[in-house]
């Protein structure tokens, strides 16, 4: 029996997906029609030998997270539970704490998957590489090709070529070490315990004595992080291997990186789900590209939607109007004659006729092979905006015939002129 | 109806270069042949002068333009009045044309008009005659009402007379809010005033002949605008299409989707869905698709605009395709046979003539 546990974080986490996160919980934004971790229970639906995910993450219990439960539970016919941690505790404390739960039923081996990346998960493949590596006692973790110089923002990994263990592991390193990639994302065995228990020890002798003068510390001794105390002990071990992938895969940090997933996910139905994509004929919108429109939105036959375009539900898009690569989510209404561009509408938000609404996009750079999507921070070296995807909150109203360029709105605003590269509070 | 009283007069128009200032409109065309409200911008100033009775009348250009010479043979005969050209070896300014022009303008005792060619108003020629002949010296200008005074020349003159006192330049304390309209007419002996070399009229002549009590200002009443620029181009023609309704907008067009003062020639098409107006040209044979958004712009001739396109204050050139989906606003212009694909935005572009435009251009920019 296998397990999926994703590590879902909690409300302080997600800070720059804000202002799409001051209404919902990150992990439950929708991207390409569906939030963002039912992508990741998917591919969990995949294994045959997988019947239970376990979210695991720092959120009060809500109505959201509830109702999501419920209907996964229905369509999957998985068990789906949520387990509460009562402070953050890293990407690893939580995993010890719930030890129990996750050992429950003696399961073969569980995945871990961070909430915030998205991807086509090759989950099966990975089991099938875990079950050639050892007598069950070892780990797998999912490995991508970067750029050298954007390597150096994530954990790189080093392998043996021939056996793929891991040799060497360490997270954002300041000087080029590996262009392989951690995914976040991580088969292990129910072995993996004794590191996190051994962490868990040092971490406990160790704060009773520096923790007051080193803040690096983490807040609580029950705090234990997988990629800066286990995974480099681990690695050189012989335990810990790597499979490497060069199936689609992005972190979700930003808000305008759920444009660049949208893309994605949208170009996987393909494959997994024909039938959610959007087709011409007669009566209907003109679609150009991959398109999802949720059955219950109203889209009138004059409108041009696509490429790479989610309509959610009960969305109200009016004559005339032109959307390209963006998410317009549920509730939302976009009257005449409006075009739509790198841009996310938030939920119930009304954009008035004859409007523009762009944003900037910051895709990987086709030219370069396994480039990713480029982390920038939000303001530039002369303190202005960077040109980025335009984000309306929810609730905000923005009025006819205005431009919206290159910037952020927060919730309940009520837009009564053109903006351009601004944040409006 | 010509005024006997007055007929057989003669007028100067000071035409200039190049119109550097209207480009890019004007490298495709000489600015007289520019059309303002779906007519060549001297059209408006010959019609209003044969109108007042002037039969002969001599454009003073400092440059050779074939088409503006075919284009006035063709008036000439239409208004049955003589167009004659005065070319400039070198620009002459203001005041140096009306001597190269001595011999037609001097030619009998009838008073002469001399006029700037950027300016756009009612013509008051009929009264100027009148008021010049009233005072009997030799020169009036007209004067418009500005708000402020300060950003130019102001005359300062007796409010009952007219007698101009002084030329005030960027008065920093308000003396007057009546600046020089380019409108003026003349006694020929004005013209020993002038010798044949460049020469500025408002700073070099009018002076002295304010010093000698012989220039007189005449207050114009309506509208007035120096049109030689976009932005003033765009304002005049609202001001224009006012006009055009106060005196009765017969000419304006009326409709579905069309609001305010619109001018719209019986050639061009309107789609569906669209909002047209208020203070919008739209010339000969254009095309305005389904859905399209224009407000205080002119659409010059043989031009199409494609579905759900937003414009405001533009200027678009002849023959000039705007894709659906775009935006143009803040005193944008593009010259003749423009392309502008669709989904552009183009804020304050100024476009030379047949570019293709596929990137929008989000900050006032010439793009070459």
């Amino acid at each position: 029996m296998i397990k999926g546990i994703i590590l879902i974080g909690g409300p302080m986490k997600g800070t720059r997906f804000r202002p799409l996160s001051l209404e919902l919980p990150k992990p439950l934004f929708p991207v390409a029609g569906f939030p963002m971790i039912y992508h990741h229970i998917e591919a969990c639906s995949k294994v045959p030998d997988l019947k239970e995910v376990l979210l695991i993450g720092f959120y009060q219990p809500n109505a959201a997270l509830n109702h999501f439960i419920m209907e996964v539970h229905q369509e999957f016919k998985l068990q789906v539970r949520y387990f509460q941690e009562y402070q953050a505790l890293g990407t690893a404390g939580g995993l010890y704490h719930f030890r129990d739960q996750i050992l429950a039923g003696n399961p073969e081996a569980f995945f871990v998957m961070n909430a915030d990346v998205c991807g086509d998960f090759p989950l099966n493949e990975m089991l099938e590489f875990h079950r050639k590596t050892g007598n069950g006692d070892t780990h797998t973790m999912l490995g991508t090709e970067a750029t050298q110089q954007q390597s150096l923002n994530y954990g790189c990994i080093v392998e043996n070529k021939d056996t793929h263990e891991v040799v060497h592991y360490v997270e954002k390193p300041g000087s080029y070490v590996s262009s392989i990639i951690n995914c976040g994302t991580y088969l292990f065995s129910p072995d993996i315990m004794k590191y996190l228990a051994a962490a868990f020890q040092k971490n406990q002798e160790n704060f009773c004595t520096d923790s007051i003068e080193s803040s690096l510390s983490p807040s609580t001794k029950e705090c234990i992080f997988l990629e800066s105390e286990i995974f480099m002990d681990l690695a050189s071990t012989g335990k810990l291997f790597v499979y490497q992938t060069t199936n689609f895969w992005s972190q979700v940090k930003s808000a305008g990186a759920t444009i660049y997933a949208n893309r994605h996910y949208l170009a996987i139905y393909h494959r997994t789900h024909p039938d959610r994509l959007a087709k011409n004929g007669e009566g209907k919108p003109t679609i150009i590209g991959d398109v999802y429109i949720h059955p219950s939105a109203s889209v009138h036959e004059s409108a041009t939607l696509g490429p790479n375009v989610t309509v959610g539900k009960n969305v109200v898009i009016g004559e005339g109007v032109r959307v390209r690569e963006s998410l317009v989510l549920e509730g939302s209404t976009i009257l005449d004659h409006t075009l739509i561009l790198y841009s996310i509408i938030g939920w119930n938000s009304v954009v008035g006729s004859w409007s523009r609404v762009e944003g900037t996009p910051n895709d990987p750079n086709p030219n370069k092979p396994f480039a990713k999507l480029e982390v920038s921070d939000l303001f530039n070296s002369e303190g202005k905006l960077n040109p980025s995807i335009t984000v309306i909150g929810s609730n905000v109203q923005i009025p006819s015939e205005v431009v919206i360029l290159n910037s952020l709105v927060l919730p309940h605003k009520d837009l009564g002129r053109s903006y351009k590269n601004q944040i409006i509070l | 109806m010509k005024d006997h009283h007055i007929g057989n007069m003669k007028a100067l128009i000071l035409v200039g270069g190049y119109g550097t200032r209207l480009r890019p409109l004007t490298l495709s065309r000489p600015k007289p042949l520019v059309e303002f409200g779906n007519k060549p911008m001297m059209l408006h100033q010959i019609e209003a002068l044969v109108e007042a009775g002037v039969t002969q009348i001599v454009l003073a250009v400092s440059y050779r333009a074939e088409l503006l010479e075919q284009e006035l043979k063709v008036q000439e005969e239409k208004l049955g009045v003589t167009i004659t050209f005065s070319y400039e070896e070198e620009p002459l300014g203001t005041a140096g044309p009306l001597a190269l022009a001595r011999e037609i303008l001097g030619s009998n005792d009838e008073p002469f008009f001399v006029l700037n060619s950027d300016v756009i108003c009612d013509f008051p020629f009929k009264d100027m005659a009148r008021f010049h002949k009233n005072h009997g010296r030799e020169g009036t200008i007209v004067v418009t009402k500005v708000e402020e005074p300060s950003k130019y020349g102001v005359v300062v003159y007796h409010p009952e007379s007219g007698k101009i006192d002084s030329f005030v330049e960027k008065p920093q304390e308000f003396v007057s809010n009546k600046i020089n309209a380019g409108l003026y007419i003349f006694s020929p002996s004005m013209l020993n005033r002038i010798q044949l070399r460049p020469t500025s009229i408002e700073k070099e002549v009018f002076p002295h002949m304010a010093a000698d009590s012989n220039l007189y200002a005449m207050e114009l009443q309506g509208f007035w605008m120096d049109v030689g620029q976009p932005k003033d181009f765009l304002t005049g023609m609202c001001l224009y299409l006012t006009s055009l309704k106060q005196k009765g907008g017969h000419l304006l067009h009326h409709g579905d989707g069309v609001l305010g003062n619109v001018l719209v020639d019986p050639s061009a098409k309107i789609g569906r869905n669209c909002r047209i107006g208020p203070n919008v040209t739209i010339g000969p044979d254009v095309v305005i698709e389904d859905g399209v958004c224009i407000k205080r712009c002119t659409v010059l001739k043989g031009a199409v605009i494609k579905s759900h396109s937003w414009l405001n204050s533009c200027i678009i050139g002849w023959r000039c395709h705007v894709g659906r989906w775009v935006r143009m606003e803040n005193v944008s212009v593009l010259g003749e046979d423009v392309t502008v694909k669709d989904e552009i935005y183009i804020n304050g572009g100024r476009i030379l003539p047949h570019k293709s435009i596929s990137e929008s251009v989000p900050d006032p920019q010439i793009i070459m």
